[in-house]
This record gives C-alpha cells, structure tokens and sequence, in this order.
C-alpha cells in the first residue's frame, strides 16, 4: 500500500479540491479522505505547491506502430506519454495497415502490455483501409477493445458513409471521432489562408474548410442520433458550428490542442520561415481564431484538450515546406502550455484544465479514469503548477522531436506519474521523492 | 547586404540603390568591345535550377561569366527529384565542394530558405514557388527608374495572375518601398489574401487600375499552375484582364509597358501592345544582366577575404 499524503488533490467528479491524502492498494485506490493513518503503508509525502489529480489522458495521439517505427513505438509513445503526465492514451488507426481489424487492434495492444507505461486505448478505422468506402468491421474493433472509431488523417470520405458509421455505432454508443475537412476546399493547401501563407507564397486552407465538413457531420449526429466528436478543432467557424449542435442538443463534442490554443500563423514567418515544425494539420490559424478557441475553452464549449502527438522522422520534417509532413509532437509539452496559457493566465481554473484533459475524456471514450474515487484504477497524475520548465528536445522521450515548443521557457510540469498503483514517471527536477 | 538575398526584405532600401547604381556601372561594360571584368575571378557560383527557366538562367549565366566567376550549371529534371536526393542533400554536396554562391530555382516557396541554413556559401533566390523572385523585382525598379527618372509617386499597374507570381510578391514589397503607389488587378479569384495589407490598392477593374499609370507591368496565365478553374477561359481572360492598345490608352501617354516573361500572346497581352513603342520587355531583358552581376558583385564584396 502506498500513502499520498498531504498533496492538494483536484478531483472534479468527486468535488475534492484541497488537502487530502490518496490511499493506493495495489492497482486500486483504496480511499481518499484527510489524515489517513494506515499502518504498513509507504507513506509519501508530497510537497507543497504539488497537485494530485486523476490521471490524464490524451484522446488523440499517433503511435505509429504498426509499420512506422521509425517515426515512434508504442513503447517510445507511451514514455513519451508518461513523461508528460499522462496516464493513458487512445491512439489513432493510420498505421500501416490500418487498424481497421482486431489483428491490429491485438498488436497494439500486445506492444502496449509489453510497453507497461501508460494504458493505451486503440481506436479503429471508420472504413476499411481508411478508403472511405466500406465499413470497417466495427464490432469486432469493439469487441478487441477500439473505444471510438475515425479515419483521422482525412474525414470521413462521404456524407453516405457518416451517416451509416453514426447510425451503426449507437449499438455500441462509441463515438466517431471525425477530423474535419472539406478536401476539395483544402487541395493542397499547407498553411491557413491568410496573411503570412499568402506572403510567404504557400497554399491556403481556409478555416471553412474544417467548418463545412463539421456542420456535415453535426447535422448527420442529429439526423441519426449518432455521437460525433470533432477532432483537433482549430477555427472559430468549427467552433461556432460545435456551439450551435449543442444548442439544438446534437450529441456532438470536440478538443482543440495545445498548438491551436497557443500559436498562430505568424510563425509560418518568423523567427524561422518555412519552419516545417510549425506545419500540421489542421494549420496554425490566425490570432482571431486562437482567441477564439481560448474563449471557447474558458466558456466550457471545448470538452478536450487532446495532443494529436504526431511524430515524424527528423528526415521527414528537413525538406521543403509544402513536402514535409504535417504534425508535431505533443505529449510531452501539452500540460507545461495548458499551466503556462489557460491556468497562470486567468483563463481556466485548475479543476476545469483537469476535466479537459482527464473527466471529459474519460466521459467521451467511456474508459475507466477521470476520478479518483475509491476502487478506482489508481491511474494518477502529480503535477507541479509552479515549476519552471524550459523545453528539451534532447530529453524528449518520444522518438520523434518535430516541436516547435523547443527552447520555450514555461510555468507548470509534470512531477509524477502512476498508473496502476505502479510510479512509472517522476521528475528529476521535481521536489518530490517516490 | 546580408549574407543572402532570399527576399525583398534582405535589403534596406539604402541597399536597393546601391544596386539599382550599382547596375548601372555594370550595364556599361555590356557596351564593350570585351565584356568580361575580373571582378569575381577565381569565385565558383553554382546554378541550382529545380524548375526549367530560359530567361533567368541564362541571364545569371552571363553576369557571372562577364564578372570572370567560374560557373556551374546544374538543372535538375523535376522527376529526379521524387526520387532522387533530398535538397538538403544535394546542398549538403555541393557545399561540401566549397562554392562562394549558390544561385537556386524551385518550385517550392521557401526552397532557398531551407539552402540558408544549410549552406555557408551566399543563397541567392532566382525564384521560389509563388514566394519572391528578387533579382526580377530589381531589375524591373532599374528599367522603370531609366525611363522616369524616379519611382517615388509613380503610378505602377500590375495586371494577371496575381495570386501564382513570385514577381509579383517582389515587385510589391520593393515598389512600395520606394514610394510607387502600386495597383493591382485580376480576377478576384487570382487575388492572394492580404495583399491590400502591403498598401496596394486592388481592382478588379482593369480599367480603373490602368487609367493614369505610369507603368503598366502585365503577369503571365500561368497555366502550369492552374489546378483549379480561377477563370472560364483563356478568351475571357483577354477579353477581360488583356492588355489592348484600347486599355493602354486609358494610362499615361508617355506610360511603359513591362512584363516579366515568358509571354502568352493573345492572353494576357495583345501583340501590339508588347511589340508596339510603349513596350520595355526587351531593355527588361537586357538589364536583368547588368542588376545581376551588380547582385553577385555586391554579395562576393561581404566575403571573408575583404
């Protein structure tokens, strides 16, 4: 038994924000109350300033593994996640092949269970081979343990193909999780349209673009009784499309990520142009957009923070701009910029960044966590909202180091994480001793 | 000057003159019997061109063989490139055989951004992507200042493809700089997001834009690459954005006529007008030689042995 004593625990499900002590059993939280006393247990004291809170999860991260090891493992991820204070994942079906069968679905989990870090959730294709014809075997994804099914990387090919995928996934109530994208608005744009695309020569993407589709799939949620859940939202007209479905009661949620809540396309210019770690998809919109979607977390229509973590190769990302890949890395950069940006500057408050990036998650993909309650997994983050973190690219832990954060001096980390009962990250630079 | 000239922006405008006097000096030596200085005797310039291109090629050719710099010439067919090296890698190898200046065109905006910082060697834009085309804009300012003595005040027109044009963008950024009062026009659909930004004022009457110029700067329909349907068609084109002896009479008397080359007659421009008095295309042509060995000149005076 292990003993968290003294932490200020933030535990939103359970109204809990002070001091209290977390007892662990084994995998299990075995009680949370004040001034536990509980003889044999290793008692830990946990520093002032240090918050304990449900564990994080991160609903949308590329794991590339099967058939892209060179970019990330299973393995990498999950340290990579673990390091970043999150306890669990869910990854996404763009693998070579794609999860699209429970053969893949079994894989990624074996190399998870191998991995033991942080739990992994797959989520299946929505059609076979992500080639927007067919459904995917959905039931059997389920039944392997997909939580959610998407073809991220592109939406959903066809109105037709939504509509069957909403209409199908009410038996299982799991949410298909759409990235939003009118392809034939986007072509081949590479940046958002606006301003520095247009001086620096590079292709646009309007923000339409992702609010067409999303009002397509909004209306389909309603038309079928479906959950849908917008993927990676970065424009303010997705958001007002996502405001106007829960109006109307549509069974719609989304996420933004830390990039869209922090950056804007003027990085496309300074301080380094055509930097390729500041391409990814969707693109840095413009400020208006960025304050938009900020508005959008403080005012409780965004439900997730999410990474969309997508690792590539340093020979992917070192070409010309319009030829490299879009992403970056997230997972070990998203709580530093969710302390630094929602929290220190008055946006959010602790207990609602903490429903962003673990209860509504769990709430959404309908996976243990979000809570800690007694019985709980003892899946649990601690994390120090004070600590001054400056961005390492050589430390990072996922294999890939396409960040734009390097370098960025921010307030806020991770101290620890456990999942399992079982510590399978502490910080060196934390004043915590486990 | 900067180590490189990516863009517009590398130069002050105390160095856009220097080079606009600059290529005067060197126009001069194109009226000799013997057109070679030993200026740049002894430097390697490596010619690094992703994209076919007659004019400017052979244009940075000549100003390098008449400033005595050794020259090297390396056209890249596009389908090597797919799957061929990496333009890191080539520039890696090139850099490795230690060259003074490396002249590039790409088809990628940014291409000479990502040489930068790479290559120690000087990075001297030939054009990239739908981003800037330096050396056009300058000679352009040289051909324009010849006839008006000036450029502050001026009433410069440019017409075309608008949202595609590198020379455009350069054109933009130096002749507001200089105190042109800049005009636009195109089909709102060949307008690029934010130009107006740069203080231009943008039509999509082509008559408005013309009436009063000093200059009118016609851009190439660049149908390679035209993805989508920006316009009906190539005749409506011309019957809307052309440039007619009609539409030239609305400017200036005295108003010169410029475009940057290659030209589809009958497109964006009638025969006539770039045949006829008011057309400078070719003096265009002739001093693209003379700014860019003022370029090269200038970039090879930073050099490390001075």
């Amino acid at each position: 038994m292990m003993l968290l004593k003294g932490g200020r625990v933030v535990d939103p499900v359970n109204g809990r924000d002070g001091s209290f002590d977390v007892l662990i059993d084994g995998d299990r939280i075995a009680r949370v109350g004040r001034d536990l006393a509980v003889d044999g247990a290793t008692v830990v004291e946990i520093p002032s300033g240090l918050v304990v809170c449900p564990g994080l999860i991160d609903m949308h991260v590329h794991l590339r593994e099967p058939g892209q090891e060179h970019k990330e493992t299973v393995a990498t991820g999950t340290a990579a996640a673990v390091a970043g204070g999150f306890t669990a994942v869910a990854c996404m079906p763009n693998t070579s092949p794609v999860n699209d069968n429970a053969g893949v679905t079994e894989y990624i989990l074996k190399k998870a269970s191998e991995a033991n870090l942080a739990r992994v959730y797959p989520i299946g294709a929505v059609s076979r081979g992500q080639q927007g014809e067919q459904l995917a075997d959905i039931a059997e994804l389920r039944q392997a343990g997909c939580v959610a099914i998407t073809d991220d990387g592109h939406p959903v090919a066809t109105a037709m193909l939504m509509r069957r995928a909403l209409e199908y996934t009410r038996m299982f109530d799991i949410p298909v999780i759409e990235h939003c994208e009118e392809q034939t608005l986007k072509v081949d744009g590479v940046a958002h349209e606006g301003y520095h695309a247009s001086a620096l020569g590079l292709r646009g993407i309007p923000g339409e673009a992702e609010s067409i589709m999303a009002l397509r799939d909004i209306s389909l949620a309603e038309l079928t009784g479906g959950r849908v859940h917008v993927a990676h939202m970065s424009a303010r007209q997705t958001l007002d499309a996502v405001r106007f479905g829960k109006a109307r009661g549509v069974r719609v949620t989304c996420e933004v990520t830390p990039h869209h809540f922090v950056l804007t396309d003027a990085l496309l210019a300074a301080p380094v142009p055509y930097d390729t770690n500041v391409k990814m998809n969707p693109p840095l919109r413009d400020a208006a957009d960025r304050d938009a979607i900020v508005a959008g977390i403080a005012d409780g229509s965004v439900d997730v923070i999410a990474t969309d973590h997508a690792p590539h190769h340093y020979d992917e990302k070192q070409v010309e701009f319009d030829r490299a890949p879009f992403g970056i890395t997230g997972l070990e950069t998203a709580v530093s910029l969710c302390f630094d940006r929602l929290v220190h500057a008055g946006c959010v408050s602790l207990a609602r960044m903490i429903e962003l990036l673990s209860v509504n998650p769990a709430r959404i993909l309908k996976i243990p966590g979000g809570a800690l309650s007694d019985g709980a997994p003892a899946d649990i983050s601690i994390l120090a909202p004070d600590m001054n973190v400056t961005v390492d690219v050589a430390r990072m832990r996922s294999k890939s180091k396409n960040t734009p954060f390097g370098g960025w001096k921010l307030r806020g980390g991770v101290a620890a994480t456990i999942v399992g009962g079982r510590v399978v990250f502490v910080n060196g630079d934390s004043r915590l001793r486990l | 000057m900067k180590k490189d000239l990516l863009g517009i922006g590398d130069l002050t405008e105390d160095e856009i003159h220097l080079v606009l006097d600059t290529a005067e000096a060197m126009r001069e030596i194109a009226q000799r019997p013997i057109k070679k200085v030993p200026t740049l005797r002894g430097k390697t310039v490596v010619n690094l061109f992703y994209e076919p291109s007659t004019r400017t090629r052979t244009s940075f050719e000549i100003a390098e063989k008449r400033l005595s710099a050794d020259t090297l010439n390396i056209a890249v067919a596009v389908s090597s490139v797919v799957k061929g090296e990496t333009l890191a890698d080539t520039a890696r190898n090139i850099e490795a055989m230690a060259p003074d200046m490396i002249v590039i065109r790409h088809a990628s905006s940014g291409a000479p951004h990502l040489l930068s910082r790479i290559c120690r060697s000087r990075i001297i834009n030939a054009g990239d992507g739908m981003h800037e085309h330096p050396t056009q804009a300058l000679l352009d300012a040289f051909t324009i200042r010849e006839h008006k003595k000036k450029i502050d005040g001026l009433k410069v027109t440019i017409v075309g493809d608008l949202l595609h044009s590198r020379v455009l963008r350069s054109n933009v950024l130096l002749l507001t700089r200089l105190g042109a009062e800049v005009w636009v026009s195109g089909p709102p659909t060949l307008v690029p997001v934010g130009l107006e930004r740069h203080g231009v004022h943008v039509s999509s009457s082509i008559d408005e834009a013309v009436a009063d110029a000093d200059v009118v700067m016609m851009l190439r329909i660049q149908q390679e690459r035209m993805h989508g349907a920006f316009f009906p068609s190539l005749r409506e084109y011309f019957f809307t954005f052309g440039m007619t002896k009609a539409r030239v009479a609305r400017a200036k008397p005295d108003v010169i006529i410029m475009h940057p080359g290659p030209m589809n007659r009958g497109v964006e421009i009638d025969s006539e007008v770039a045949d006829g008095p008011y057309s400078v295309i070719l003096e265009q042509v002739a001093n693209g030689v003379a700014v860019r060995m003022a370029v090269l000149y200038l970039l090879a005076g930073g050099s490390e042995e001075d």
